[in-house]
């Protein structure tokens, strides 16, 4: 059994949309993620998230969601450029999601389940496309502004996900940080009560101690114990509903 | 926290990113994460001309603390130089 894994820069989709892309090169069929990049873009600590899930046996694959509007620039640059225009619209999000997943579900190795896993404003978009792709399982990290659009002031594209909660057609994972703002306990009480008034799976865990972005080992709200523990939620999440 | 709240502003004047000078059209303002100052947040103000491509931007991130001393310098700069010497409308 090999641990060898191949990570590359790949284009996906009649778009030719940018993406990472990292896969276990042992023999067998492997479930796919999507990993969802937070606000900060398609940088350095997104894909190596890619790369530890295609460690721990996945395909994994990051769709560059600013591709389009900053193709080629640094991922701040774009970052910051996509901000200014008001953020992604969530149609287009859903789109490259879904052509992420169809790409996943076409590797020779592919056992044809997918989730989705996204990070701070990727938390939000898994769960906005766990209502309109094909997926499997998604995992929102912290996800704000899923119930109520943001201020008006802050000029952005996003629609609150509430209204269309009905459809969601996986179970959900839920991570959060009791000190977080965005969201904050209340929102993610609110989102787990609709989520139950609609039928719908969703497992939540919110961390004492831990405020927005505890994940993120490169940043000073990383906090290792619900790092580590949310860590073992996701796989633990992932392999029930993704290896057959 | 994420806040996503983002002040805008257009601008007039030129900024040196990493391809050189370059004329400002905009400016962005937003309290949200840093990507290189080692805090939870910052003051994140973008110089840019989206029209010149994403990479057409200064970019600085500030504690709270010297984005307003940085406020009041400013004010004190242009109080301290004859009026409207630096204005838009001011012939050369």
């Amino acid at each position: 059994m090999s641990d060898a894994i191949r990570a590359e820069t790949v284009f996906i989709g009649e778009e030719q949309i940018q993406a990472y892309q990292a896969r276990p090169l042992d023999a067998g069929t492997v479930p796919g993620v999507v990993v969802i990049h937070h606000l900060p873009g398609f940088d350095e600590a997104t894909k190596e998230i890619v790369r530890k899930f295609a460690a721990h046996g996945y395909s994994a694959i990051c769709p560059n969601l600013f591709w389009r509007e900053a193709p080629n620039a640094a991922p701040d640059d774009a970052s910051a450029f996509v901000r200014g225009q008001g953020g992604i619209p969530d149609e287009q999000i859903i789109r490259d999601v879904a052509t992420a997943a169809a790409a996943l579900r076409a590797l020779d190795n592919a056992n044809g389940k997918v989730g989705a896993i996204g990070y701070c404003s990727g938390g939000r978009q898994a769960l906005l496309v766990s209502t309109a792709v094909d997926l499997d399982a998604a995992v929102d990290c912290y996800g704000a502004f899923a119930l109520e659009a943001p201020p008006a002031g802050a000029g952005l594209k996003t629609q609150p996900i509430k209204d269309r909660l009905q459809d969601v057609r996986c179970p959900v994972l839920g991570l959060f940080g009791a000190d977080d703002q965005f969201p904050a306990p209340a929102e993610v009480a609110r989102l787990a009560e609709l989520m139950a008034q609609h039928g719908k799976s969703f497992e939540h865990h919110s961390y004492e101690g831990a405020g927005h972005a505890f994940f993120a080992v490169d940043r000073p709200s990383y906090r290792p114990q619900a790092a580590v523990d949310g860590w073992q939620r996701v796989f633990a999440f992932f392999g029930q509903h993704l290896e057959a | 926290m994420c806040t996503y709240e983002t002040e805008t502003v257009d601008i007039e004047g030129a900024g040196k990113g990493a391809a050189g000078w370059f004329d400002l059209t905009r400016a962005a303002v937003y309290v949200d994460h840093p990507q290189r100052a080692p805090f939870g947040h910052t003051v994140n103000i973008d110089f840019a001309n989206p029209a010149a491509g994403p990479s057409a931007r200064v970019a600085v991130e500030l504690t709270e603390e010297a984005a307003l001393a940085l406020v009041a310098a400013i004010q004190r700069a242009i109080a301290h130089a004859p009026a409207g010497l630096a204005s838009a409308n001011t012939p050369v």
